[in-house]
This record gives C-alpha cells, structure tokens and sequence, in this order.
C-alpha cells in the first residue's frame, strides 16, 4: 500500500510538474497580450517531434537544448505572422485563431511525422531506476523533476532580475503606462511569447522521453493547464505554479482510491475554487473580466 | 430602414425556400438527406450558441457540453424509460438546460477569456462524466441500442424511424419553432438589452440593466436551445459518444458561427453548410482535413471577422 501511495505522489509530482511547465507558459502569454494559446498544446507536441529528429545528430542532450529554442523561434514567427494581428481586437479572436492554428499544427505534425506514436531515445543513465525497491522511480524522472526546478527558478529569477523580465511583470498590471514610458511593446509581446513557447518546448522534450510521442499528444495537457491557471489565479505566475501543482497531486491520490475520478477531480476543485474564491488562489481581481 | 427589412425578409425566405426543398435538389446534387439532417442540427446549435456570443457578446467555450447533455438526455431515456421520441427530446433539453442555467449562476460574474476557459471546463467534466461511466453512458464507445420511435398522432402514424424525409421535416419543423422563438426573443426588449450589454457593459448598467442577470438568462436560454439541437443529433445518428461533449465540439460549434457570420441571425447556419460540406468533401479527399478547416478558419478571423454573411451583407449594401 505505501508503494502505490508513493508511485502515485511521485507520479502526481511530476504530472503536477508538466502542468506547472506548460500553464507557466500559458500564463505569461494570457497576463502581457491577453491571449490565450490554445495551440499551446501543439507548441508542445512540436518540441518534443524537434527533439525526436535532432537527436540522431546531437544525442539527447544536445536536443534538450536545442529544441525548446526551436519552438520558441517558432512560437514568435507564428505570433508575427497571425497571432499579433488581433492583439487589438477583442480578446475572443485570439481564442479563435489560435484554436484554428491547432488544428494546423496538429496536422502538419502527422504529415510530417506520421500518425503513429514514435519513441523518443533518453540516454541509458537516465533509464534505470534510483533503487531495486523504488523501482518506479527512474533516474528519468529524478531529472525531470530537476529540469522543471531549474527552468521555474530560471524564469521566477528572469522577471525578477532583468530588465525584459520586469518590463514583462510591469507590463501585465499596466500595459499602457508602460508604452507612454517608451517601451517597445510589440517587442516586449513577443519576447514574452517566445519565452511561454520555450517552456511549451521544453516540456514537450521531457514528455516524448517518458511516454513518447504522437500528434495529439498536447491535447491531454491543454486542459489541466487551463485549470491550473484557473485554480491558480489568472495574473499570478506563482498562483499558476502552486495550481498545477496541487492539481497533478490530487489526481494522483484520486488515482489510489478511485481511479476512474482521477481526471474529474481536477475540475472538482476548479468548481470548488470559482465558488468559494472565484478569483483563484492567488489570483487578482478583476484580471480578465 | 425599409429596404433592410425587406433584405431581412428576403433572407429569410430564401433560406426556408432551400431548407424546405433540401431533400430534393441534394439527392440530385449526390447528397444525401441526412446529410441536410446534419447541416440543420448544427446549424440549430450554432444559432443557440450565437445568441450568446454575437447577440450578448459572451464567448463560452463550452456549448458541447450542453449539445452532448441534449442527446445524451435524449439517448438514455429512450434507451431506459420509454420509445418515446417526444418525452425523449424533452428529457435531453431539460438535462442541458437545467445544469446549464445552474452552472451560470457560477459564471455570470466572470467575462472574455475567463468565461471561455471555465465553460471550456465545465464541458470537459462532462466529457470524462461519460467517458468513464462504462454501465451507464457506454463510456468510450458511445451510447447505442436506442432508436427514434414513431410518432403516433391518433391514428396516423408519423415514421420517424423508417422515412428519411419524414425525418428531415420534423427536425426542419422543430428548428423552425426554435429559431422562431429565438428570433422572438432578440426583437424582444430583453433581446434589445442583450445588444446594449454587447456594445457596452457599463453603459448599459448605468441604465439600469441587471447585466449579471440578463447575461445568466441568455446563456440558459441558450443552453437549452443547444441541448435541443443535441438532442436531435443523437436521434439523427440513433447514437451518442463522449466526443459530441467534447471541447473539440466547442470549437466546432464556435468555427460554425464565426465561419458563417457572428453578427447575422442567419449566420450560423451558412456555417453549418460550410462547415459539414468542408468537413465531408475534404475528409473524403485526404486525411488532413483538419489542416484545412484550421486553415479555413484562421483565415475568416484574420480577414473577415464577419463571416461569409458579413461578406455577403457587405456586397449587398454597397
């Protein structure tokens, strides 16, 4: 018994940690441009099919690189191409053309690489377990966790400490006063998308090393993204870490006790927080509506 | 003002004219007439959703729910109660409304993004609800093993199940009652009111409008509207899967009456025949007929955010 309550603690850990990767991202883009990325997902599925085609050249470590940066690049082309047109427009066309792109992406995705679901190669380090009697956890796992720690502290210290990164925070509580100071506010929005597509990107490697990849694969994670934020509170990066978090965790408890409401609890607890603090945990009022 | 009444009335003609002679000229086309059964259901649901959206300006991400509830409702009593199409339809509109009109007591107070995503969610519980609900529901393989009843009218017998046409023209006669009454209901005071919420929120409180109020009776009327239109959906197929819930259906319903024109009461369903012959043609073509519709779609929002009956209001009044 307490095997299986530890294999799903760690496994809500590190779903907590996926979800954490990929609404980060998400909340930045929805906090500065008032988008909401519902191709996000695919952003993802498209770093880890990058991974999956740069890894015979660079090894697994080389594309861990390299692919999250790819789909930052690709990230910023699609905002510059479509996504930025209807930054002046009211925010429903964001959610309508990025659910367009979606289902683009998802698409050149499988004729790119095939509608079957493809492995992606981990280093032989990373595949054994820690101990014969915690078999389930993989070393795998351990730096997936680990990678998740440092690209959450990474982007915490990047809005703390730089200047983009404070323009990017100043900007969400205040956009226009920070354009009449003389900030480049096309700029900025695309900066802070291309750093909410690398974190898509770096997600998307990690998972398609734990349970590969297909063309739909971000869709089972758009979701419990959008409910971290909720539950999180829209306009708080920290409120969106802590809801991902609680969210991954509590489904996989569900999952000991009652493995067919695993996926339901989490809206559970969205319907719990919208009717006892509808602004979300951490959340501000008044953002987005 | 006269000649936009009677452009109004001329459309409207136009599209009874078709609609009411649609299993004629699409059997000659190489259609099919439940091809048209389709087109009118979503149509239906398009025109429940856009009430909402292009008539009060709220964007739910989330009308599958409501859509699925309906023909699930549907599906299940004829499967469990009784072989009664008519009590079945009322079963599946009473499911989705009432949990819709709950459910927008937890939201009136949330707009724009933040509604879409929480109603977004709303219909993915109600997805995994199905989905899992193996004894119940059929969980991943759908409900089946219900069938649309004959209507008995005294003694003349109305063969829903055997009479394709028979079929078409009572769901045609159910889609006109619904958008008659929708059509009441926006020329209504309330309706009118719903605009001025649409055009401008604050405005329309410093007149006195309950806009909290307004906004949850739109969205629940709109709920069971939808939920109609589901209904009908799962007696057209005489079955039901967990994917009619869902958020993939949300956005078809939401890519219907962008596509169509969300501004024109007619809109949503130039969507519907848009978006059933792009869906039928182009899957019969090739595999990715996602790219395409995606394509199709980004495309009317980035360049015609009024939709194919924007583009033909436009023709017309200039």
């Amino acid at each position: 018994m307490l095997q299986v309550v530890l294999f799903n603690l760690t496994n809500g850990l590190i779903v907590g940690a996926f979800y954490v990767l990929m609404a980060l991202g998400l909340s930045l883009i929805i906090n500065l441009s008032n988008v909401v990325n519902f191709a996000h997902g695919n952003f993802l599925a498209i770093g880890g099919y990058f991974a999956y085609t740069l890894t015979p050249y660079v090894g697994f470590w080389g594309a861990l690189v390299i692919s999250p940066i790819l789909t930052a690049l690709m990230g910023v082309a699609i905002e510059q191409l479509m996504i930025k047109h209807v930054y002046m427009r009211n925010h429903i066309y964001s959610l309508l053309l990025t659910f367009g792109l979606g289902f683009i992406l998802q698409d050149t995705c499988r004729y790119l690489w095939g509608p079957s679901p493809l492995p992606l190669g981990i280093p032989d380090s990373l595949s054994s377990p820690i101990t014969p009697d915690l078999f389930f956890i993989t070393w795998y796992r351990v730096f997936m966790v680990a990678v998740v720690v440092v690209a959450v502290s990474g982007l915490f210290a990047f809005l703390k400490y730089t200047r983009v990164g404070i323009r990017i925070r100043a900007g969400t509580l205040d956009l226009d006063t920070v354009a009449a100071l003389g900030v480049n506010v096309a700029g900025l929005r695309s900066m802070n998308f291309a750093v909410g597509s690398y974190l898509a990107g770096l997600a998307g490697v990690l998972a398609a090393g734990q349970v590969g990849l297909n063309p739909n694969m971000g869709d089972e994670l758009i979701m419990p993204s959008f409910i971290a934020i909720i539950v999180g509170g829209v306009g708080s990066l920290t409120g969106t870490l802590l809801g991902g978090l609680l969210i991954g965790v509590a489904a996989a408890v569900t999952t000991v006790f009652w493995p067919s409401a695993s996926e339901a609890v989490i809206y559970v607890i969205m319907a719990l927080v919208l009717l006892l603090r509808p602004r979300g945990l951490l959340g501000e009022e008044g953002m987005l509506s | 003002m006269t000649t936009s009444l009677f452009a109004r009335y001329r459309t409207t003609a136009v599209v009874w004219i078709l609609l009411l002679t649609a299993p004629f000229w699409l059997t000659m086309l190489g259609g099919y007439t439940a091809l048209a059964g389709r087109v009118v259901v979503f149509a239906l649901a398009a025109m429940s959703f856009n009430m909402l959206l292009g008539f009060t300006g709220i964007m739910s991400f989330g009308h599958a729910a409501f859509f699925g509830l309906g023909a699930y409702g549907c599906g299940l009593f004829l499967k469990y109660v009784m072989a009664s199409t008519l009590l079945a339809i009322l079963a599946g509109v009473l499911l989705g409304g009432i949990l819709g009109t709950l459910f927008g007591l937890l939201l009136v107070r949330r707009r724009g993004v933040y509604f879409a995503m929480v109603t977004i969610a709303f219909g993915q519980v109600c997805f995994y609800v199905a989905y899992k609900w193996d004894d119940f529901t059929g969980g991943y393989d759908g409900l089946r093993g219900f069938a649309r009843a004959p209507i008995w009218l005294g003694s003349w017998k109305l063969d829903l199940a055997g009479n394709a046409n028979a079929f078409y023209y009572f769901v045609l006669a159910l889609f006109a009652i619904a958008t008659a009454l929708q059509a009441f209901i926006l020329r209504s005071p309330f309706g009118r009111s719903l605009l001025a919420i649409r055009e401008n929120e604050r405005r329309a409180r410093f007149l006195g409008i309950p806009v909290e109020r307004h906004i949850w009776l739109s969205f629940s009327i709109s709920c069971y509207f939808t939920a109609l239109a589901g209904a009908l959906y799962a007696l057209l197929n005489n079955f039901t899967d967990p994917l009619s819930l869902n958020y993939i259906m949300s956005g078809n319903i939401v890519m219907i009456t962008v596509m169509g024109g969300m501004r024109a009461f007619w809109g949503p369903l130039a969507g519907a025949v848009l978006f059933v012959m792009l869906q039928d043609y182009i899957s019969s073509m090739t595999v990715n007929w996602m790219f395409f519709v995606g394509l199709a779609f980004v495309l009317v929002v980035l360049f015609f955010p009024r939709g194919l009956m924007g583009i033909l209001q436009k023709r017309s009044g200039a």
